[in-house]
């Protein structure tokens, strides 16, 4: 991997930028203005829900880059199921840059495709994640059936929409964050959290594909008395039908981060390697920091995480690394065929 | 309606047609009403809307590609074949005629996967392509190679089956007149079928343009770029526009009309020829 | 015939090579056990079964459909008549949201029979539902011609021997309208058992009960599992396609013996 040494070079030099993003950004910019600047393309492969933010944020990148170096960017968006859209860049979609919702699924464009080296998440700071979210719950005005936490989800007669945890990222992340909440309980065990994550799929009526198609289960279809959902989705959801929901924030959720990449045999071929880094970079700038937190994702940047303090409830969150020792395991543990979740619904 | 000397059960006739049409409307009508109530929930304008949007005219575009592609294939491949199965005799043509008929019964999803077995970068021929700079996968190519399987079977079906019944006396007789082959087929073949050939041709058609499952797979799903209409449909939906959703939906849903309708006007003409040959 | 061939190998018979070659990666012992597996075997079971009730509705209400259409005059028959290939045209992702919108629990018909305490959308009987309304054009489409040949030859031939309504229907009829039905149901449960797109919005997609063949195909190629995918999808095929053969047979022998 001969690129890794220059990333390894940079990366001082991009957690610096972190906050600073434009003003490094522009050297960067410069060295491609040089000579007539030909208008280019830049792919973005993401997963469901961050369609929105992403419009602006691409937006605000292109006009952002006009004015750095003259040369006209058309940003293409390709949204879907994480470990859909992970597939088809490992097929062979041409994506310049991976926005996706878990880092396993950018580890296996590394590992089957060998499209970006192995050590592609510490190339950015925190993570390659410049946002993040958390599982919150999602309950009908008024919470009638005053759910309050983890443990109310399985009460009788409760029942619980969230998608397939086989298909959809945020999936994985609701039964993760569950699981977290059961370990932890007084008298917690890998056993006990196996035994609440069973009772509590047995409440779930339907798994949708996708987060999306799962929340207009609940919210259009009225199936349902609980929504497991990104925080983000949450808030959205209210917007897009209507103050119809409450947001219950459990005693404990998970730290979900949604990584960022540059797939590197993508933009050497297509000579794009500098407009598709300066727009990583660009995610972690004020502005665009300040557009997640605008479409409800927590910012990393600490001027957009002062702005919207207010916004988004302090509760304790485990990580990926701490609670189930990194992405690769979880996956092996709880979600590969035989998994824990295959295991729960075997009589 | 009522023809002489035919069955009538005079005392079941309104029980039969009611649950014939109650049927149908469970079934049938409703979802139609269904898309249509639901484009028109915002009014005129709602179901307008999304066709300001530029994504919508390039998926439109896109989807008249794609079948603009693969269904005059598809309707070459189907006179091609209809004329084999039915002019010639030869060992394995059961065999053949099976082959016909089986994108019939693979799952869309598997029409999707066949293709990126082979030409996905992790597939056969992935490399080999790679090398050479070709894209097949999430290119409109891609998108034609499934649509093509999918509908590979819909003209040479609506063929067989009136080539059969017309036997070859007629081009025969041409041939014995002294006509070439070449003529034979567009003076004598061509014209005895162009009915059937284009009743076959629209059904193909309407299912080219509706197709989901196969071309999801080999989309890639880039707004503007390799999004056909069911595909934005799905997108759409996805994005909580519910009536944008159904508005897109409204076009194929009329389109599907259309073609049901040219195709009741068809078959009036068509059965007349039937007819005519049947005297023969 | 040149071009039937290649045009046949290059669109159906090297694709589906590839289908055939990809799951021996996993080794015969790999193969078998993806086959195996509960959650397999359990979604072939929702898949053929929900098709082959979804195929024997189809028969049913096609028959009915097909019958009233050319036995009949009514008020809006040309109407049904033209209906009757709507499900070929319409897009399954559209249908398969529109049946949802209609049979969920908030929908029309899903409150009705939610009252009744009939789960139709997010259950097997919601597949069947969706299944049902792809196949009906078949067996229509099959069994009308035949229909209205039947009146024309045998049926007079009958009435002048004096036969009754009823024995014309299961004598003379039925015989000679069973290898259409049969030929109508075997298309509309292959195209049943492989469909994607109108079932899994209206599905519920739960392990064990109502996840669909096609969507594990889906799910095992989200996990990479490429010859996974493709040993379920070679699984799919060599059923319908030996379902389908028998079916053939069956159809072959009755009209021989309606012949004979």
């Amino acid at each position: 991997m001969t690129h890794d040494i220059r990333h390894l070079s940079r990366r001082g030099l991009l957690g610096g930028a972190a906050l600073a993003g434009p003003a490094v950004l522009a050297g960067g910019g410069l060295a491609m203005a040089q000579g007539a600047p030909k208008p280019a393309t830049l792919l973005n492969v993401s997963y469901d829900p961050t369609r929105e933010l992403y419009k602006e944020i691409n937006a605000a990148y292109a006009k952002f880059w006009k004015e750095k170096t003259g040369q006209t960017l058309t940003i293409q968006q390709s949204h879907g199921g994480s470990g859909k859209q992970a597939r088809s860049v490992i097929d062979g979609l041409q994506a310049d840059i991976v926005t996706l919702a878990l880092a396993y699924d950018i580890d296996e464009i590394a590992q089957k495709a060998k499209l970006l080296p192995a050590n592609w998440q510490s190339r950015l700071p925190q993570n390659s994640a410049p946002y993040t979210s958390t599982i919150v719950l999602l309950v009908r005005k008024g919470n009638p059936w005053k759910i309050r936490d983890w443990g109310d989800l399985v009460k009788p007669g409760i029942e619980v929409i969230t998608p397939n945890p086989k298909t959809s990222g945020g999936a994985r992340w609701n039964y993760l964050a569950a699981w977290a909440w059961a370990l932890k309980q007084p008298g917690g065990s890998p056993a006990k959290a196996e035994a609440f994550i069973k009772e509590l799929f047995q409440h779930v009526p339907i798994l949708d594909t996708g987060a999306r198609g799962s929340l207009t289960t609940f919210a259009q279809r009225g199936v349902g008395d609980v929504f497991l959902s990104w925080e983000n989705e949450a808030f959205l959801s209210n917007e897009e039908f209507g103050p119809k929901f409450d947001i219950v924030y459990p005693s404990l959720s998970i730290l979900a981060e949604p990584p960022v990449a540059v797939v590197d045999k993508i933009v050497d071929r297509r000579k794009t390697r500098t407009i598709a880094e300066g727009y990583l970079n660009f995610l972690y700038s004020p502005l665009a920091q300040d557009l997640t937190g605008k479409h409800h994702y927590r910012p990393r940047g600490a001027q957009a995480q002062a702005k919207y303090a207010g916004k988004f409830k302090k509760i304790p969150l485990v990580t990926i690394d701490d609670t189930f020792g990194g992405w690769t395991k979880a996956q092996k543990t709880h979600f590969a065929d035989g998994g824990v979740f295959d295991r729960i619904y075997r009589p | 309606m009522n023809r002489p000397g035919k069955l009538h059960l005079p005392g079941w006739a309104p029980l039969i047609v009611l649950l014939a049409v109650a049927g149908m409307i469970a079934l049938v009508v409703l979802p139609l009403a269904m898309v249509f109530v639901q484009a028109l929930g915002n009014g005129v304008g709602g179901l307008l809307a999304p066709f300001r949007e530029p994504d919508t005219w390039s998926a439109i575009r896109l989807t008249l590609i794609v079948a603009g592609i693969s269904v005059p294939l598809n309707a070459i491949f189907g006179l091609a074949a209809a004329w084999a199965v039915t002019r010639f005799d030869f060992a394995g043509k059961s065999l053949l005629m099976a082959l016909i008929d089986l994108p019939f019964s693979i799952s869309p999803v598997i029409s999707g996967l066949v293709w990126v077995l082979l030409f996905g970068a992790q597939g056969f021929f992935g490399a080999a392509l790679d090398a050479m700079g070709i894209k097949v996968i999430f290119t409109v190519t891609g998108l034609v190679l499934a649509t093509v399987l999918i509908t590979l079977p819909f003209v040479a079906r609506e063929l067989i089956p009136l080539m059969q019944e017309q036997g070859a006396e007629e081009e025969a007789a041409a041939m014995t007149l002294g006509a070439s082959g070449w003529s034979t087929f567009f003076r004598v073949t061509l014209p005895n079928v162009k009915w059937a050939l284009l009743y076959g041709v629209l059904l193909c058609n309407a299912r080219a343009m509706g197709e989901f499952g196969a071309v999801s797979v080999v989309s890639g799903h880039i707004r503007g770029l390799t999004n056909t209409l069911p595909l934005h449909v799905e997108i759409l939906y996805n994005e909580y526009d519910f009536v944008g959703a159904f508005a897109v939906a409204t076009l194929l849903a009329g389109l599907g009309l259309l073609t049901l309708v040219a195709k009741s006007l068809l078959e009036w003409r068509f059965s007349g020829e039937l007819a005519a040959t049947r005297r023969h | 015939m040149a071009i039937t061939l290649t045009w046949l190998s290059l669109i159906v018979l090297i694709p589906l090579a590839a289908l055939v070659i990809k799951p021996w990666e996993l080794g015969l012992d790999g193969v078998w056990r993806t086959l195996t597996d509960d959650r397999v075997v359990a979604a072939f079971r929702l898949s053929f079964g929900a098709a082959a009730i979804a195929a024997a509705a189809d028969a049913v209400l096609g028959l009915i459909v097909a019958w009233a259409i050319v036995r009949y005059s009514f008020p809006g028959r040309r109407l049904l008549d033209a209906l009757v290939d709507l499900p070929f045209a319409l897009p399954t992702a559209v249908a398969g949201i529109a049946l949802t919108a209609i049979y969920a629990p908030n929908g029309p018909l899903g409150a009705l029979f939610a009252q009744v305490g009939i789960k139709t959308a997010y259950s097997p009987l919601g597949v069947v539902l969706a299944l049902t309304f792809i196949g009906l054009p078949f067996v229509v489409r099959a069994v009308q011609p035949v229909l209205e040949e039947v009146d024309r030859e045998v049926e007079e031939a009958a009435r002048t021997l004096g036969a009754t309504d009823y024995q014309r229907i299961v004598r003379v009829v039925l015989p000679a309208i069973l290898p259409a039905i049969l030929g109508g149901v075997g298309l509309a449960f292959a195209r049943a058992v492989g469909e994607y797109g109108s079932v899994i919005f209206i599905a519920g997609n739960l392990p064990m009960v109502s996840e669909i063949a096609p969507l594990l195909i889906i799910i095992k190629l989200e996990q990479f599992d490429y010859a996974g995918a493709a040993a379920v999808g070679l699984g799919m095929l060599v059923i319908s396609f030996v379902a389908l053969l028998a079916l053939n047979l069956v159809q072959t022998w009755l009209t021989r013996r309606s012949r004979g």
